[in-house]
């Protein structure tokens, strides 16, 4: 009854709800036009919101343009996964702790990894690049996942802090009782129940990681065949006559892993991400 | 009775000491994330500032003492670049802020289709912002852009407009990109905290009367203030952190209308390897930084004890 719309009502909210959208979803729509579009017809002035001759050319014109596309997509991947998979290492038995055992300096050390957040990685690029350099990780893998897990492990033991805590105490109480060791408590009843908690947190973390790789790529990472997208794609902006349908195109095509697991599991990220905001 | 208790609370702990003491456990699962932090961030930013007082270059290194900041404090164009970058920031949270609350109580309202308008709003926060970034680009684009034809096909504009290429076309329009990126996530924790406000308050309030405006204004803007706190802190500081954004658009340009605080050190230390001077200025980030925290922290703790939370 409270919740039932006039008409008019109705029609005011689906109308500001199109706005709101065309906002958020008008690049990608543009660059998927974009990505249809003949380049010789791109180029035509004054724009034309429509052509006749959309294709999906570029699609397949991109991997020989861009010759290590392939490359830069599957560096993408293969650096978010190994900074998620480094970070749940770390962050699963912190976020543990934090979650249900009690010892000294328990906020302060939290609040530590929290300050973290504060800081992206720009105001210390200096004395990492420096550190990289020194121990030999230049212009490696490593220079983008090293700095990529500090990054979010913060995040990482957040987040999955908050899930634990939400899993009952008896029955880690009830192991306990019986004799087993906090490690073996941990390991066998802990983490099983945590499963759905990992994933989801996991998953974040690996969305994370793919979205951060720029920074750390252009700064810390000179070799071409190690670049992720993002950095790729990026050097490619700067020639002289890009051809902007198919750089969409390979963008585009960049972005699928993140949106096919995104749209797998987005009712659950969206609880595990916004968690914190819902008073319990 | 008390004995019998403080008997049993003793053998309860007993029966755990015989695996590890609980804090020696603890610090034992803490120890690897907090030493890998301590490694790279927390030298890191002991280095940030003894390079602060250095002349440093790619050849070596010389004791200046406090001469980088001396002439921070007398460039005329860093306090342009410091007022530059708090007027992106505030101008950039207070859109994602506004944008953010209308959002969230657009997909709060109870209409069919919202569980999927909720997942058309997540892309830019989810996908690299350097992408996102490619696909401003060409929304900006003078002679191929949408906008621009649109402005033209209106007759607002005679001839292509290149938003990125005049000092304030360029800077606002950064501010859109990055409120763009940032609207998103504020708008799904406002969401959250808004579905998560008990119906009984709406519920009564309606009995008595109340019409919507009167609901939102009087118990869902109190109800998730702490949030609404929470996210300006949060979007302030990536705002005022926000490098790939400007980067990719203009690095800094056209003429230094989009250098921000953050844009400013990087080229100064990793474009131009002037890293003393860069130094010097990722020292006043961080301490502009922690202001702001300190400043924010107290703010929530009042906002939560006039809200009643926690």
């Amino acid at each position: 009854m409270m919740d039932k719309y006039t008409k008019l009502q109705m029609a005011g909210i689906y109308a500001a709800v199109t706005v709101f959208l065309i906002f958020i979803l008008l690049p990608f729509f543009e660059m998927f036009m974009a990505s249809l579009r003949p380049l010789e017809h791109l180029f035509r002035s004054p724009y034309q919101f429509w052509s006749d001759d959309f294709s999906f050319q570029a699609y397949s014109d991109m991997w020989d343009t861009v010759p290590l596309l392939g490359r830069y997509i599957f560096n993408s991947v293969f650096i978010a996964t190994s900074v998620t998979l480094i970070t749940m290492v770390f962050v699963v038995p912190a976020a543990y702790a934090y979650a249900r055992l009690d010892f000294p300096f328990k906020n302060g050390s939290l609040a530590i990894f929290l300050g973290v957040n504060m800081f992206t990685g720009a105001v210390l690029l200096i004395p990492l690049y420096r550190v990289l350099r020194s121990i030999g990780l230049l212009n490696t893998y490593w220079a983008m996942i090293v700095p990529g897990v500090a990054f979010l492990i913060p995040t990482g033991i957040w987040l999955l802090r908050s899930y634990l805590e939400k899993i009952p105490k008896e029955l880690e109480e009830a192991a306990f009782v019986d004799g087993a060791s906090r490690m073996y408590t941990l390991r066998r009843v802990v983490l099983p129940l945590a499963t759905p908690g990992l994933i989801v947190v996991g998953t974040a973390v690996f969305i994370g990681a793919y979205a951060q790789q720029f920074l750390f790529a252009i700064t810390f990472n000179q070799q071409r065949e190690l670049q992720p997208l993002p950095a790729g794609l990026f050097e490619f902006i700067g020639y002289q006559d890009v051809t902007w349908n198919q750089m969409m195109a390979a963008a585009l095509t960049g972005i699928l892993p993140v949106m096919v697991i995104f749209l797998f599991l987005q009712k659950y990220l969206v609880a595990g991400l916004t968690a914190g905001a819902v008073k319990e | 009775m008390t004995d019998i208790a403080t008997e049993y609370a003793a053998t309860g702990t007993k029966q755990k000491a015989k695996s590890l003491p609980e804090a020696v456990f603890a610090w034992l699962l803490i120890g690897p994330a907090m030493l890998f932090i301590a490694v790279i961030v927390a030298w890191p930013l002991a280095e940030t500032i003894r390079l602060s007082f250095m002349e440093a270059g790619l050849g070596g290194e010389e004791y200046v003492g406090l001469a980088n900041y001396q002439d921070l404090v007398e460039s005329r164009k860093f306090h342009q670049t410091i007022v530059r970058t708090f007027y992106w920031m505030f101008l950039s949270v207070a859109l994602k802020l506004i944008l953010g609350l209308i959002g969230a109580t657009l997909l709060n309202a109870a209409v069919p289709g919202r569980a999927l308008f909720r997942v058309l709003v997540m892309p830019p926060w989810i996908i690299p912002m350097a992408i996102g970034m490619i696909g401003w680009l060409w929304l900006y684009n003078g002679y191929f852009g949408v906008l621009s034809g649109t402005m033209m096909s209106l007759g607002i504009t005679d001839g292509p407009f290149e938003f990125l290429a005049y000092k304030q076309s360029a800077f606002y329009s950064a501010v859109v990109a990055d409120v763009w990126v940032g609207t998103p996530m504020v708008t799904l924790f406002f969401l959250a905290a808004m579905q998560g406000v008990s119906r009984d308050l709406y519920e009564a309030a309606w009995v008595d009367g109340a019409g919507r405006w009167y609901r939102f204004r009087r118990i869902t803007i109190p109800q998730i203030m702490p949030v609404i706190v929470s996210m300006s802190l949060l979007s302030a500081i990536f705002t005022f952190n926000s490098f790939e954004i400007i980067w990719i658009l203009t690095e800094g340009g056209p003429r230094g209308a989009t250098t921000t605080l953050i844009v400013d050190t990087y080229k100064t230390a990793i474009s131009n390897f002037k890293f003393g001077e860069g130094s010097a200025r990722a020292v006043i980030i961080v301490i502009l930084l922690g202001a702001f925290s300190l400043i924010y922290l107290n703010v929530l703790k009042y906002v939560n004890r006039k809200y009643g939370t926690k």
